[in-house]
């Protein structure tokens, strides 16, 4: 490694992706088409593909290649892909640092440290599990509280079974996920405990991994205490009132020796926020505009890292259009070279408008839309905030209802999609927002 | 799966998988066709009802050893095809004792025929 007196290394790339996931491989590959000439993907684990080289099951792709694939399967075909693009990557390496003036500081075994400067760069880094530490359950701290994406690791890339007697607190769709494959793996697992009234995990995900093998889904439950010195021992669950809080005399002492955690994602953005960049509180990810953009000119975020999605599909098509936004980008940059315009505010300032969450709506993605740069539509991600049935998703903007649609049924476990034509933003002027509401039908 | 006997045959309630609303379906079954189904909200109930209670199938993902690697990694296999939902355990069971060596390409079969279903077990990974 090069010492601190000399000089570190430094390059540049049209368009940087830091992490080669399933965000950062869409990205990369739709900044090359878009005409980017060099795209460079720094990752840090030693193989392309992310999270999903773990995700053996299958059901990834109904969306984008219309049949049913095993994670690496869709992993592999962004990865060939990225590679008949030329597009460049680093493995074994970890960015440091970033800052808004699109550089990264990022360190592997072989160059050492070095320097990318960046024509734009994509924040493509997904997200965490939320451990233990965040949930405030009492008890002892023995060796068997896993998370159910570490246990997934263990299981399916590391070969180790993590436990014999599981409990999983939680009914996100890794926990539901793995409670299949510990099951098949030869493990007892007892039951699912979700402290809301409602799964966190997608419908499907319920039959297939948790009723064809009798494991029963415990809604209103949590665990209130874990025992055991060395190991887990037992777990005490109870039943939980409305306002989430333990009711007395409904506790159960179940033994096992493990515990899974499947109790929501977060957006990793440590990155993000050492850049200075916006944080938007409900999505924990960075505040973007239709160009999915942050609040730092050129550095874009898209994936996990931006919301937490429920399908890779969605992930691949909203990181395609982080990628060739940013790809535009940094040729514009490149083209104004001797004489750049003046940067334009990413979000807020005239010809932006925000975009507001009404009844039974949160998390949207974008905050904020410049109506002229929506090329052939906008498209709005969000979730509701409890099950309903039976109502119509509606969007208005300014006073103007653009789309109202009627839905069965809608939960928070999926994700909601809408996208308005480029024509219907066009009278927005002064104060107006653009609002997503549910209403009766 | 739950069952229910009524005088006019075995009630059977099952959740449809086919959409976010979930319903809850009700088949009656007559013997082991499927008389009626109930509780849908549109045709793809019926049709999944039907599927699950006269034939249903998944296709099994999991993963196998990679031979004379330390540490041992694993290697993603799945079932070319769907196959019996009975037969799940067994497909598991007899992918328990396969070693697959080096390299590996993405499709190739690490196990033909597997229980006798007619599916082959393919790799859904590349291993050099």
């Amino acid at each position: 490694m090069a010492s601190s007196s000399e000089p570190m290394v430094s390059r540049s790339v049209d368009v940087l992706v830091v992490g080669g996931g399933s965000a950062g491989l869409a990205a990369a590959i739709s900044a090359r088409k878009r005409g980017a000439r060099s795209v460079l993907i720094l990752e840090r684990d030693g193989r392309l593909g992310g999270i999903l080289n773990q995700c053996v099951h299958n059901g990834f792709g109904l969306h984008t290649f219309n049949e049913e694939l095993t994670g690496p399967e869709y992993a592999a075909r962004y990865v060939e892909r990225a590679r008949e693009l030329k597009v460049e990557y680093l493995l074994n390496t970890t960015v440091l640092s970033l800052s808004a003036d699109r550089e990264v500081v990022a360190v592997n075994a072989r160059d050492g440290v070095f320097r990318v400067a960046a024509g734009s760069i994509v924040l493509a880094m997904g997200c965490r599990e939320r451990p233990r530490g965040a949930l405030d359950i009492p008890g002892t701290r023995p060796a068997g509280v896993y998370t159910a994406g570490t246990a997934q690791r263990l299981v399916n890339v590391d070969g180790f079974l993590p436990g014999r007697e599981v409990v999983i607190l939680g009914s996100g769709d890794i926990g539901l996920i793995m409670a299949r494959r510990l099951t098949l793996e030869g493990a007892h697992v007892s039951c699912v405990c979700e402290i809301m009234p409602y799964s966190g995990g997608l419908k499907r995900n319920i039959v297939q991994c948790l009723e064809d093998f009798g494991i029963p889904l415990l809604l209103s439950h949590t665990v209130v205490n874990v025992e055991g010195a060395e190991r887990v021992q037992a777990v005490t669950i109870a039943q939980v009132d409305e306002d989430l809080r333990p009711i007395a005399g409904t506790e159960r002492r179940v033994p096992c020796d493990t515990l899974l955690l499947s109790v929501g994602l977060l957006p990793e953005n440590e990155l993000a926020q050492q850049a200075g960049i916006d944080i938007n509180p409900t999505t924990h990810g960075a505040r973007v505009n239709e160009s999915l953009e942050t609040s730092a000119p050129g550095i874009f975020a898209c994936g996990n890292v931006l919301h937490v999605h429920d399908l890779v599909d969605y992930v691949s098509e909203e990181s395609a259009h982080a990628g060739s936004c940013a790809a535009r980008f940094a040729l514009r940059a490149a083209i104004e070279k001797d004489a750049p315009s003046a940067p334009t505010a990413p979000m807020s300032g005239e010809g932006s408008f925000p975009v507001e969450c009404a009844r039974g709506v949160r998390c949207a993605v974008p905050s904020f839309v410049r109506p002229s740069a929506v090329e052939d539509a906008l498209t709005l991600r969000f979730r509701v905030d409890a099950v309903y049935r039976d109502v119509c998703v509606s969007v208005y903007v300014g006073g103007r209802r653009v789309s109202h649609r009627r839905h069965v049924a809608l939960v928070p476990a999926e994700m909601l999609t809408v996208r308005i034509r480029a024509s219907y933003l066009e009278g927005l002027s002064g104060d107006d927002v653009i609002t997503i509401a549910l209403e009766e039908g | 799966m739950t069952d229910r006997a009524t005088s006019t045959g075995i009630m059977r309630e099952l959740t449809c998988i086919r959409c976010p609303r979930g319903c809850r379906l009700v088949a009656r079954l007559s013997g082991t066709e499927v008389a009626s189904v109930g509780g849908n909200a549109c045709p793809r109930g019926d049709a999944y009802a039907r599927k699950e209670l006269t034939n249903p199938t998944r296709v099994v993902t999991s993963t196998v050893r990679v031979a004379g690697r330390t540490p041992a990694p694993m290697l993603p296999v799945k079932t070319a095809q769907d196959v019996p939902k009975d037969l799940v355990r067994d497909v598991m069971e007899a992918l328990a004792s396969v070693r697959v060596s080096p390299p590996v390409r993405m499709g190739q079969v690490v196990l033909a025929d597997v229980c006798g279903t007619g599916v082959d077990v393919v790799a859904t990974a590349s291993y050099p």
